[in-house]
């Protein structure tokens, strides 16, 4: 077990910089995933935990002991690839074994010790064949022993599961989480797929350019998403960024777009206090909502206020349906059950969860502002206000 | 625009089988997806749709023509792959007009076919750009505009959005069927991922081992499929499959769990169907993960008692893992507010509408 702080942390390569002062600590026995799209710097971090680079600048502790100087062997940390790098020509008994025999253990003890991790792994069958000879997942749970078999401070992985199919992908995910819990160990895990590490992860830190945009457990990185990139790395289809004029009119503060409107009411409000104190230049904000925070209705709803818009295509999913909706100037998905029907070019109408609704600069892409409750923010209909 | 058939079309690498008499329709004008997972078939299938590769048996036809002497080039048949082939030093004008150009149509009705697919694309704002200084996604937004002007009448796509971030392409998604529907091409789409299949695609063609497994419309691939293969490729998290038996008491008929003593009660019309099945002892039960509802109490009879294993949050919903028998799993989709812990027993509501049956031999569902 180990703790693992990275402090200030930035690598370059030439004039690229691939990570940018990261500040992160990842605790004792804890699930953490990397989440980013491809080049984000995530490798290049794992790199340096592992110490197969050093940074620019910055340090990284393992255990309070800093380690930038440290061999990467002299760090005791498991690394695992998406390129599982099995030797192709001993049987799994030895490809498991082969870290325990280069420290020189006991034969008896390492016999002892592939039957515990094949067991966990449920490839007890599989120790005589060679690699060549297993599928795909069969060879990844045996990459996963070979590193689980020496007890190392920390395991590191990158995108392990990404050259398997779907569904061993999924089987893969619940072996990674079970296993996890059961050993109490670090455990890094480097992902491009932000359902791997919303369903694993204790943690998640999302990174993009080399920033690591949010660090947070998974519940709050899906639902207080720190900025519009988050926002659109979790979460599939993406969160909907509508850009909205920001209105400031004899005390009165509206959000237009040209298919809806929002009206702040009262100077009490929260978004007032940033938007005409703290940020009184900005012209415009993202109104940010999730798919599945829409509703659509064939009909115009009585109870509540909802927008017109118009269909433009859907995409059904077999267990819903995402809708394409026109709504003013820009398309928006919405995540509908599969039961509901809708035509393309149909009209319909849209309504919010208005206790899900984002705020962002639209500048910054910062999120400035989330209700919690429908009442925080008045629904008004394009054009009826100045 | 044509639709193509393919009649009993074989093809055969050395000994290896690559596709196994596959009879398919794609009809005129419509979006089309071959999915299967990896060396399933479906490239050599698209391969020889294009002409690059020569099927040892049977026929391609577009429309009512046969194609198989053919040659590639003549075939009027456009491409887009995983990786584009773009020209880094041209403009994305450029590269979109680059088929007109060869073709020597001329400059005035070149640059107004490029506005026309560059509106499409909106890439309207770029055209001047470098075509090397855009980003991976634009990039293969020009390699599809760059297939589309010259109006094939066939238009193959072979995986083309796998390299993309998955944000771009579940924007890429919608616009592409959009883009279908406007000007109404037939396409034929290659992939291994369900959910691009299902959500474009008005008819889904699914492959196993070069064997065509099931063809239909996606609401068909999805709650009716025909076999295990099928039920399981579809749908993600993958449908539960618990193996069970038929039992016949006091006029009714049961299936019970073999590993467990989970038992559902079925309705005449499949009681008398199960009844007559030679293979009713060796059985499997499927049902989608959306279609089980979890409730604290056993309210009625029917529900399945379990036992929380562990939960899996995405944000949208929770997938929640229980333990079903001693040795069965079951996956449940509920609510994203869902906490309940492990060692918690839940009693599960199974909706018979989407309960499939399965000879456990055959693979084959019964009914």
């Amino acid at each position: 077990m180990a703790n693992i702080r990275l402090e200030n942390v930035t690598k370059c390569f030439g004039r690229v910089t691939a990570l940018q002062s990261v500040n992160l600590e990842i605790h004792h026995g804890e699930f953490f995933c990397v989440l980013g799209p491809p080049g984000a710097g995530k490798t290049t971090l794992l790199r340096l935990i592992v110490g197969l680079e050093k940074p620019d600048e910055g340090n990284i502790y393992i255990d309070d002991e800093r380690v930038n100087e440290v061999h990467p062997r002299d760090r005791d940390i498991a690394m695992i690839f998406q390129n599982l790098a099995l030797y192709p020509d001993k049987r799994v008994f030895d490809n498991i074994a082969f870290p325990l025999r280069e420290r020189g253990m006991p034969a008896e003890e390492i016999k002892a010790r592939v039957a515990q991790v094949a067991r966990m792994l449920h490839i007890e069958h599989l120790l005589e064949r060679k690699p060549g000879k297993l599928s795909g997942g069969e060879r990844q749970r045996v990459a996963i022993a070979r590193a689980l078999v020496r007890t190392p401070r920390a395991y590191l992985m990158d995108e392990p599961l990404a050259n398997l199919d779907a569904l061993l992908r999924l089987e893969m995910r619940i072996e990674l989480k079970r296993l996890q819990e059961q050993l109490e160990e670090t455990l890094v895990y480097v992902t491009s797929d932000q359902v791997e590490a919303m369903s694993m992860a204790d943690r998640i830190a999302v990174l993009y350019k080399g920033v690591v945009q949010q660090c947070d457990t998974p519940d709050n990185v899906y639902n207080l998403p720190a900025n519009r990139r988050v926002a659109t790395i979790v979460g599939s289809p993406p969160m909907n960024f509508l850009t909205c004029q920001v209105q400031r009119t004899d005390g009165q503060l509206h959000l237009v777009h040209s298919g809806f409107g929002f009206q702040v009411i009262g100077s009490d409000h929260p978004l007032w206090d940033c938007l005409c104190r703290a940020l009184p230049a900005v012209q415009e904000v993202l109104v940010g909502v999730r798919p599945e925070d829409i509703r659509l209705y064939p009909e115009q709803p009585t109870d509540i206020i909802a927008f017109p818009a118009r269909v433009a295509v859907s995409e059904p999913l077999g267990a819903e349906t995402i809708v394409d909706v026109q709504l003013g100037r820009d398309i928006i998905k919405v995540i509908t059950p599969p039961t509901q029907y809708f035509d393309e070019k149909q009209p319909v109408w849209v309504a919010f969860d208005m206790a899900k609704v984002h705020v962002m600069d639209a500048q910054t892409g910062a999120r400035i502002y989330t209700t919690g409750a429908p009442e925080q923010l008045q629904c008004i209909l394009p054009g009826t206000c100045a | 625009m044509a639709s193509v058939r393919l009649e009993n079309l074989r093809k055969e690498f050395g000994s290896v089988v690559a596709v196994k008499e596959l009879t398919l329709h794609f009809p005129d004008g419509k979006f089309a997806a071959i999915l299967g997972p990896s060396g399933c078939g479906k490239t050599t299938t698209m391969n020889m749709i294009a002409g690059l590769e020569t099927p040892t048996r049977g026929s391609i036809y577009f429309d009512d023509r046969r194609m198989n002497d053919v040659p590639p080039g003549k075939r009027d048949v456009g491409f887009v792959f995983q990786n584009y082939a773009i020209f880094t030093h041209m403009t994305v004008a450029e590269n979109i007009g680059f088929g007109l150009k060869i073709r020597g149509v001329d400059e005035a009705t070149i640059r107004r076919e490029v506005g026309k697919i560059a509106e499409l694309l909106e890439l309207t704002d770029m055209l001047h750009v470098n075509a090397g200084r855009l980003s991976v996604n634009d990039m293969q937004k020009v390699a599809l505009g760059r297939s589309m002007i010259v109006k094939p009448r066939i238009f193959l796509l072979d995986e083309p959005f796998s390299n993309l971030d998955a944000a771009f392409r579940a924007y890429m998604r919608g616009e592409l069927k959009r883009i279908q529907r406007e000007i109404g091409q037939t396409m034929i789409y290659v992939t291994h991922d369900q959910v691009e299949a299902m959500s474009m695609a008005d008819h889904i063609a699914v492959m196993d081992f070069g064997v065509l497994q099931q063809f239909g419309t996606p609401d068909e691939i999805y709650n009716q499929p025909v076999n295990l293969f099928v039920a399981n490729f579809i749908g993600s998290p993958n449908m539960n499959f618990i193996p069970c038996y038929f039992r016949s008491e006091d006029g009714r008929g049961y299936l019970v769990q073999k590993h467990g003593s989970a038992r559902i009660l079925l309705d005449d019309r499949r009681r008398q169907l199960l009844e007559r099945h030679p293979g009713n002892q060796d059985l499997i039960w499927g049902a989608r993960p959306e279609h089980l509802t979890l409730h604290a109490e056993p309210s009625r009879p029917e529900y399945l008692q379990a036992t929380v294993r562990f939960l899996e949050p995405l944000g949208s919903k929770t997938v929640v893992h229980l333990e079903l028998g001693d040795q069965d799993t079951i996956k449940v989709i509920a609510h994203p507010s869902y906490r309940e812990k492990a060692g918690t027993t839940q009693w599960i509501e199974i909706n018979p509408k989407y309960l499939h049956v399965f000879d456990a031999k055959t693979g084959f569902v019964v009914r």
